[in-house]
């Protein structure tokens, strides 16, 4: 840490720092450690080699191509992405008291969240938006620019997504099972069955996102394009510092 | 005997120092004061995997652990069986003859209740003891790594059969007191029967060697669900695109590569269920109807020594 090697004159006056480099290089260590790099890599991989196996299947096609990357790359890939980086960047140093030690660090709890925030997104982005990207040309050579509208919403997504499971994992220790509740029951199942839980859907929100950067109307949201904006900048906005806020008074705990 | 007695006499021998007219001879005597060694009925390895195997299928449920722990097993318990009794209760009063889901979907429709239930209860009957190393202490029992195994991989698999017999159970007594005919009804929830025992030691496996490799319980959490949710998306995915190009085949070929699409063609094949498949299109012919049976059987047998080799190791550390 720079602050120990000169105290209180490290900090900047121009008001706190947002971005914390050792910080940041701890979380990208914790994120990329063996077994969930493994996990986040298998899942891109896997889109891929799916992607490949339609485009064999059934040639190019972009109604197919579009109901692939809805329902496999947006629907369960990019939630579960964002529920492996998003609670995995602070989740588990909170669930094993290691967290102790940064918070006794002279930095603020805020830039902690943000700077871990940030690594999450940059993870979860790169892991989502890329292979979508990828997939999208793989299918239909981006007819339509229907891969890039698909690479738009799952970036959008992904930040929305990091924000808010990096909260859950500040407020909860079981942050997984509700983030992944969240992911596939509500935004699934229940938005599914009840045409108003989709309003209240990252996934959605997304989507009217990326729609705009399409050709032709084969993408389309259940949101107008004002909605899910401002929704996406409010709640990862509230998530944020709510996350902030509760982290300044968290009480770490032992394991079960 | 003689080793817990070092300190009288060296005791002896200093007192015997310091007093130069004794002699050290007499002092060194060790008394028995009645200590036995224990004499009675030992339990013995059938008992302590039996102990082991309860305390398991309870801890499932929370039962026996903290009251937090509990909340997650009832209501997904509850979850599983409340769309029972709406289906009884929809059934009885609009005087259908029969139920409008069968029994054999029932488990198809609710998986994901189902798979939350082992993500987060797989974990919780492994991983701690691998995180903080008690498993030597298992091992110190008269029980062997067989039993171990075993006894984890039955009460795992009891948990989510009683999990998932308990709403057709509903549906049956249901179906029975709406007066429905009796030799369907009992035929159907047989069926459903055999494809839920084999449905509950296919997840259990699965959960159990994912969950006894992730030592982070929360990581063997989300390791759980993602295989499930990601296999059949894919499945499901592919499934639709061959389902528009109207190639039948690929759609029952494809079921092989997630655990409840296996379980549905296996019931499709074997039990006379209808798929959920597009189009109820199960296995296309007996050899698909065979890869189906073989590849259930062999990844829960899989899986049972994967965890064996497992332990063997951890055992040991």
């Amino acid at each position: 840490m720079t602050t120990t090697t000169a105290p209180p004159a490290a900090r900047p006056a121009a008001g706190p720092a947002l971005y914390h480099p050792t910080v940041a290089r701890l979380t990208y260590r914790a994120l990329l450690g063996r077994r969930r790099a493994l996990l986040l890599l298998g899942l891109p991989a896997l889109l891929l080699v799916i992607v490949v196996a339609v485009r064999t299947l059934s040639g190019q096609d972009d109604g197919t191509a579009e109901d692939m990357l809805r329902s496999f790359a947006l629907s369960p890939m990019v939630p579960l992405i964002g529920v492996i980086a998003g609670t995995g960047a602070i989740g588990p140093e909170i669930d094993d008291g290691s967290i102790i030690y940064l918070l006794a660090k002279p930095i603020r709890r805020s830039t902690i969240i943000i700077t871990k925030l940030l690594v999450a997104m940059g993870v979860t982005v790169t892991f989502s938006a890329v292979p979508t990207l990828l997939a999208g040309f793989v299918l239909n050579g981006n007819g339509q620019n229907i891969a890039v509208s698909y690479a738009i919403s799952t970036a959008v997504a992904s930040v929305a997504y990091a924000s808010v499971f990096l909260l859950l994992g500040v407020i909860t220790r079981h942050a997984v099972v509700a983030g992944l509740v969240y992911a596939l029951v509500w935004e699934t199942v229940i938005g599914n069955l009840v045409p108003g839980a989709k309003t209240l859907s990252v996934q959605q929100w997304a989507l009217a996102v990326g729609a705009k950067a399409a050709h032709g109307d084969l993408v389309h949201s259940a949101v107008s394009l004002t909605t899910g904006v401002v929704l996406l900048v409010v709640v990862t906005g509230a998530a944020t510092w709510y996350a902030a806020r509760r982290l300044s008074t968290l009480k770490p705990v032992g394991d079960e | 005997m003689t080793q817990p007695d070092p300190i009288p006499t060296a005791a002896t021998a200093a007192t015997a120092a310091a007093r130069p007219g004794v002699a050290a001879g007499p002092a060194d005597v060790i008394h028995n004061i009645g200590y036995r060694a224990y004499d009675g009925p030992r339990l013995g390895r059938g008992y302590a995997r039996m102990s082991l195997y309860s305390q398991s299928l309870r801890g499932a449920y929370g039962l026996g652990r903290s009251a937090k722990s509990k909340v997650l097993p009832m209501i997904l318990l509850a979850a599983m069986c409340v769309p029972a009794l709406i289906i009884v209760a929809v059934t009885i009063f609009t005087d259908r003859t029969s139920l409008p889901l069968q029994y054999t979907r029932y488990a198809v429709v609710t998986q994901a209740v189902i798979t939350l239930f082992l993500a987060s209860q797989a974990p919780q009957s492994v991983s701690r003891d691998l995180r903080f190393k008690t498993t030597p202490l298992y091992f110190s029992r008269p029980i062997e790594v067989v039993d171990y195994v075993a006894a984890k991989f039955a009460a795992l698999a009891s948990a989510l059969f009683l999990l998932t017999v308990l709403p057709l159970l509903i549906l049956y007594v249901g179906a029975l007191l709406g007066k429905l005919d009796f030799t369907d009804q009992t035929a159907g929830f047989a069926k459903a029967l055999v494809s839920v025992i084999l449905l509950s030691l296919l997840f259990a496996g699965i959960g159990l060697v994912i969950a006894a490799v992730t030592p982070r319980r929360g990581f063997g959490v989300a390791a759980i669900i993602t295989l499930f949710v990601i296999t059949y998306g894919a499945v499901s995915a592919l499934q639709g695109v061959a389902s528009t190009q109207e190639k039948w085949d690929v759609i029952g070929w494809v079921g092989l590569f997630s655990p409840i699409t296996l379980i549905d063609g296996l019931q499709t094949w074997f039990l006379g269920a209808t798929s959920a498949f597009p189009h109820a299109a199960g296995p296309p012919d007996v050899a698909a109807g065979c890869a189906y049976l073989l590849v259930v059987a062999g990844i829960i047998a899989g899986s049972f020594s994967l965890l064996v080799r497992r332990y063997r190791k951890a055992g040991l550390s």
